[in-house]
Formats: structure tokens, C-alpha cells, sequence
């Protein structure tokens, strides 16, 4: 994947509402794929989604990959005693039925060695690996680094 | 409202024990204050010297006779700091012009990544209000210990993170301390916080 072009990798989006985009993997309905943008390549960009299990049967998100960064990984924000740590989460439980977010202040997605700046508007792809279901790629759009989430009509 | 799941109080285990520690202390003397020990300190007590984002020394005595809201980060955290940042613009958006009478402090707890260039790269992308505090690790040190929060570099995947006190906390214009707003608290307790010490 890493030997993709740049200019493959950061697409700009063709509408404001990518972050909108709803996409199926089996039983999982995956949705609102944003990231924020970044002051510049030498630093972490960030991942953020929403999972919805409509089986009966428990997942659970394992990896993320992409091109827009070297090495992606899964975090969770903790506050403990009013410290704030970033442990990693070697996987995030989909239980059936629910839906589980990666959010600012929770789970999220760590984008290590970003290929280039996100700038607001870009987007770029990210494959999720599930422990049942599989893989599927999600496209992410890139909002300004002050966003606190996309602005979805069907959005709770 | 979502992602507040929790709700933590700043040191909850050291609140514990400084409720503990207090006890005596309250009954002798009747009045329902917390020890001294572990509040921050008034700004006018704090001493440290520290440079903002636009290049300019700064000093604690500098903050007295505004009420101030500071809170401790670093910008290489996706996650954390930039949601503080947005909340903090948010709050300063909805106070409106009231809020130009805050000092609102951001200090790094990571001056080696976070130089006075970074911090105003970074800062561009908040409310104007907000001022970003960098300088030598000692005097952050000082500043940290001022306001009794923590912080600690953990190495990680060949690099370092820091952990620290996601807390707001705010201060009186005279320099008292007044209260903390937790990191996942909801803002419909943030607000009045901040009015109050802007009353």
C-alpha cells in the first residue's frame, strides 16, 4: 500500500460530505470516517469512526491500515485520577447489537508517520480489519483540526 | 454529548485522601474547606517564567487582576489536546465578549517538541484568545508543580508521549484558585464555572 503515489493518497474529496458515506461489511454498518487535520507531517494524525454490529454475533475492530501513514495504530484516551494516558488497545470489542465509536476523549485511531499534512478537505483510506468479518475499506475525510465530528443529517 | 462517558474528578484518589487528611483539620476548624495542600496555589504564590506564542516572556504576577483559565497539553496528542482546544474555542465562542477578559493559558508540558513556532502553528487553528506558554522543561516543571498538576514522558514506539492533567483549572482575578473543569465533563458545567469567575 505504501508504494502508492502521493497524489493517489490525498485525494481531494469531490464533496463536502464524504465523512457521510455509509459503508457494509456483512453485519457491520461503518460510518462517519473523519480525521483532523494536521500543523504538519512529523506528527501524529488522528482516526475516528463509527462501528454498528447488526448481527448477532460479537466482533471486534483488531488493525487499520493505511496509505497516509506509516504506522497506524489503535489507541484509547484514558483519564485516571485526572492524568490523561494514551494506552494502546490491542482491539476494540463490536458487540452484537451495538454500536461502538472511535471518538475525540475515547478510542481512536493514532496515525503514526503521516506520508503528508492533512489539510482540511483531503481524504485518504483506511482499511479496518475485523476479527470475524474481514476487511473494509472507508474513506476519510479530513475536517479542520478544531472539528469535534462531521456534520451528518443522520447524525445522533 | 456522547463521548463524555466518564466523568473524573481531578485526582480522585487524591481527593480521597485529601478528604481523609482534612477531616481533622475541618472539624477543629468548623469550615467546609478542603486542606490547602493540594489546591493549586494562588497565581500570586506560583513562580515561574515562561515565553508565550508570539515571543513574549510571561510571568504568573502578569495573569492578576483577570481571571484565568489554564490547562496543561501538547500538540503532538491527536486526540486529547485538540479536543480541549476546540472545547475551550467553543466556550469562548459562547461567552462572547466576556471572554476577552480571561486569561486563557495554554502551557505545554512537552517544550522539546513544542517550541514557540509550534505552538503558534498549532494555535492558528483555535480561538485568538487562547495564548500558548513554552520555555525550559525546569520552569515548566515549576509551573506544573505551581498548579499541583503532573505530567510524565512515556516512551513509545521509538518515540515518547506524555501523560498529564487534562483538567481546565480556573482562578479568581485576585489569583485564587477556583475550581477544575474535568476533561469529560459536559459543558453544560463548564459554562457556569467560567461565569463565575468572570462575575
Amino acid at each position: 500500500m505504501k508504494s502508492l503515489i502521493l497524489s493517489a493518497l490525498l485525494t481531494l474529496s469531490a464533496t463536502p460530505v464524504l465523512a457521510c458515506e455509509t459503508f457494509t461489511l456483512g453485519d457491520l454498518t461503518i460510518e462517519h470516517a473523519w480525521s483532523r487535520a494536521t500543523i504538519g507531517a512529523d506528527r501524529p494524525g488522528v482516526f475516528y469512526v463509527e462501528i454498528t454490529n447488526n448481527g448477532s454475533t460479537d466482533d471486534a475492530l483488531i488493525g487499520i491500515a493505511t496509505p497516509a501513514a506509516g504506522m497506524p495504530m489503535l489507541h484509547e484516551t484514558v483519564v485516571t485520577d485526572g492524568i490523561a494516558s494514551m494506552p494502546h488497545a490491542m482491539s476494540i470489542p463490536v458487540p452484537a447489537g451495538q454500536t461502538v465509536e472511535l471518538a475525540p476523549g475515547g478510542y481512536h485511531g493514532m496515525l503514526m508517520g503521516l506520508t503528508a499534512t492533512l489539510a482540511e478537505g483531503d481524504s485518504f483510506t483506511v482499511t479496518l480489519s475485523f476479527q470475524n468479518a474481514g476487511e473494509v475499506a472507508v474513506n476519510v475525510e479530513v475536517l479542520s483540526l478544531r472539528a469535534e465530528g462531521p456534520d451528518c443529517d443522520d447524525a445522533n | 454529548m456522547r463521548r463524555r462517558q466518564l466523568i473524573l474528578g481531578l485526582g480522585g484518589a487524591s481527593g480521597a485522601l485529601a478528604f481523609t487528611l482534612g477531616l481533622g483539620w475541618l472539624q477543629s476548624r468548623g469550615r467546609a474547606q478542603p486542606p490547602a495542600a493540594l489546591l493549586p496555589l494562588p497565581i500570586g504564590e506560583m513562580g515561574f517564567a515562561l515565553t508565550n506564542h508570539r515571543g513574549e516572556p510571561v510571568r504568573p504576577a502578569d495573569w492578576i487582576g483577570r481571571p484565568t483559565m489554564a490547562f496543561f497539553g501538547f500538540t503532538w496528542c491527536p486526540d486529547v489536546c485538540p479536543t480541549t482546544l476546540s472545547d475551550i474555542s467553543g466556550w469562548l465562542d459562547e461567552l462572547g465578549p466576556d471572554a476577552d477578559r480571561l486569561n486563557t493559558v495554554f502551557i505545554t508540558v512537552d517544550p522539546e517538541r513544542d517550541t514557540q513556532q509550534v505552538l503558534a502553528d498549532y494555535l492558528a487553528n483555535f480561538d485568538p484568545r487562547i495564548t500558548g506558554l513554552t520555555g525550559s522543561l525546569a520552569e515548566v516543571e515549576r509551573a506544573v508543580a505551581g498548579f499541583r498538576a503532573r505530567f510524565e514522558k512515556v516512551p513509545r514506539d521509538g518515540d515518547y508521549t506524555m501523560d498529564h492533567t487534562a483538567g481546565v483549572f480556573l482562578f479568581r482575578a485576585d489569583g485564587r484558585f477556583a475550581s477544575i473543569i474535568d476533561y469529560h465533563e459536559d459543558r453544560r458545567f463548564a459554562l457556569p464555572k467560567i461565569r463565575r469567575v468572570l462575575t
